[in-house]
């Protein structure tokens, strides 16, 4: 056994190791001491809980079973996970912790002496609110997950899903919760602790379904946020240093990196969460489109005009982690570097389908991490480049955010490719982006358009440098 | 007077969210995907509560119902926990620097 005391200091100090880990990540020299010292704090963590409890008969055969189990089957996962599939995996993990929390909570209703909680029937009325909100907030986690996992793989179209009274269901159902939550603090029935959980999957599911599959970004640091304040409700239930620091932490985190995509795209938060966003928005600008002519390039003329230019700049998008053609892409750039060109890389902030997903993909295919800048670092560059090479991006290029103010992008940064010499954009077809809105780029004088998958087109140039 | 042990934890909670605030500002956008899957992993520290609700179920009987719910978030936490940090060692890990020449 060990004193609470001494198992408190234990829980500070696995909560401080956790921050370092965040700290760590400030830069790729310190990240992978920062991960070193999240696992020192879990380890921490869970060493300390197994003695406190003492139990070491049967049932801890079975946790370590478990763990064991459990543990290759994240290490399985962990290992053949493809880098273009991180923001699946994501949202599959956040669904797991949301649904943990469910779990830990409902315990905690159905036996709440072992926590120090009262009896049955006879809960503290704080500590009801707390695994209410705890396992509340676990439920929408793990159903919302299960849904932005869906739209990710692709099993579930990417499209939003809204309905008339959409958002007053939601609302409603919002508020049906904190009455439940309400009567389950008078009464300490537990039907109502059941409802909670049910309409709080429920709620989930629905808050999810508006919205398109490129404001994924948000909706993953999103759950991000709520599978911290979900753990934070628990550590509150539970008394639990660790559990309230973590949670604090990670709740902080997902709604820095929310705010940090929706201001990629200059939208509200609010206007991303409530969806329907790319759905309808097709038929104004078809008007004007007609038949505009394209220069129509191929990959000769493409290697030709970056084999002849000094400097290049890589656009990349989500349709290079489509196309998975991020290490076609490195070849491509080596070609082009013993040639004696510039490359470097451009990564606008809501690029790809997770925040930092490109920088991924990009470190997978080894570019040097000092070769990739982000929005500000490298805006004022274009106007200095011969070549824009612009792999499966689309709206984050698009002018019409800096001229058009009808436009629904209007007022989104977008990286200034128009400014260099000659753009080249691969692609598969002249259909809109997501925001469903015509990019001018690609009737531009300078613009020579590729028609082809992100990879083999590529690969056809690499042959041709 | 003595002050509820909640206001001590709430103080915590709030001085933490500021901690977080401004630590994950200053992670560099490269590596937002590793932060999210560290975070992940580390939220999963709410195992500790699994493990209590699993092996503290008094009177002998592990297979109570709550200390079955315990098994579960266990066997969930364990996957995120070990899934968690792994892949974001993988990732770490492919972060390079140019090499000099």
């Amino acid at each position: 056994m060990i004193s609470a005391n001494l198992l408190a200091v234990f829980y500070l100090i696995s909560g401080v190791l956790f921050i370092l880990a965040l700290r760590g990540l400030s830069s790729p020299e310190t990240s992978r001491q920062g991960n070193l010292f999240g696992i020192i704090g879990m380890a921490i963590a869970i060493g300390v809980t197994i003695i406190s409890v003492g139990n070491f008969s049967s049932g801890f055969l079975y946790l370590i079973i478990l763990m064991l189990v459990g543990g290759s089957i994240g290490a399985f996962i962990a290992f053949k996970i493809p880098m273009t599939a991180m923001p699946e995996l994501v949202a599959g993990f956040h669904s797991l912790v949301g649904l943990a929390a469910v779990f830990v909570a409902i315990s905690a209703f159905l036996n709440p002496q072992v926590f120090n909680l009262g009896s049955p029937g006879n809960i503290k009325i704080a500590s009801l609110i707390e695994m209410s909100l705890g396992a509340s907030i676990g439920a929408i986690t793990f159903t919302g997950s299960i849904i932005a996992f869906l739209k990710l793989r692709g099993i579930m179209s990417g499209s939003p899903i809204t309905f008339f009274g959409q958002h007053y269901l939601n609302l409603a159902l919002g508020l049906i919760l904190i009455g439940l939550i309400f009567y389950l603090c008078k009464t300490q029935f537990d039907t109502w602790f059941w409802t909670i959980i049910i309409i709080s999957f429920l709620l989930g599911i629905l808050l999810i379904i508006p919205i398109g599959g490129a404001d994924m970004p948000v909706v993953i640091s999103m759950l991000n946020s709520y599978s911290g304040w979900a753990a934070a409700g628990i550590g509150f239930t539970l008394e639990n240093t660790a559990l309230i620091i973590t949670g604090a932490l990670v709740g902080s985190s997902g709604a820095i990196l929310s705010y940090i995509m929706c201001k990629g795209m200059n939208r509200s938060f609010f206007n991303v969460i409530l969806g329907g966003w790319g759905a309808t928005d097709q038929s104004s600008s078809n008007n004007s489109k007609e038949q505009k002519p394209v220069k129509n390039g191929n990959a000769d003329d493409a290697a030709f005009l970056m084999k002849n230019a000094s400097s290049v700049i890589i656009v990349p998008g989500y349709g290079m982690a489509v196309a998975q053609a991020q290490h076609a892409l490195r070849e491509m750039v080596d070609a082009l570097k013993k040639n004696g060109v510039k490359v470097t890389y451009a990564i606008h902030p809501v690029a790809g389908r997770m925040p930092g997903h490109m920088n991924v993909l990009l470190a997978e295919a080894n570019v040097p991490y000092d070769e990739v800048f982000e929005l500000e670092e490298i805006n004022n560059d274009f106007a200095n480049c011969d070549v824009a090479y612009v792999i499966g991006a689309n709206d984050v290029t698009n002018p019409v955010a800096k001229t058009d103010p009808q436009s629904p992008i209007y007022g989104m940064p977008i990286l200034d490719v128009e400014k260099s010499k000659s753009v080249l954009f691969v692609k598969r077809s002249l259909s809109p982006g997501y925001a469903g809105i015509d990019n001018d780029l690609f009737y531009r004088e300078n613009t020579l358009m590729l028609f082809a998958d992100a990879k083999k087109m590529t690969e056809e140039i690499i042959k041709n440098l | 007077m003595e002050i509820d042990p909640f206001i001590f934890r709430f103080s915590i909670f709030i001085l933490s969210i500021f901690i977080g605030y401004y630590v994950v500002w200053s992670v560099t956008p490269s590596l937002h995907t590793p932060l999210m899957s560290v975070t992940n992993a580390i939220s999963s520290v709410i195992i500790v509560g699994a493990i209590i609700a699993a092996l503290a179920g008094e009177n002998g009987n592990i297979f109570d119902t709550a200390n079955i719910y315990g098994y579960l978030a266990i066997i969930l936490a364990a996957i995120n926990i070990f899934g968690g940090f792994l892949v974001t060692q993988r990732m770490l890990a492919m972060y390079k620097k140019k090499k000099k020449d």
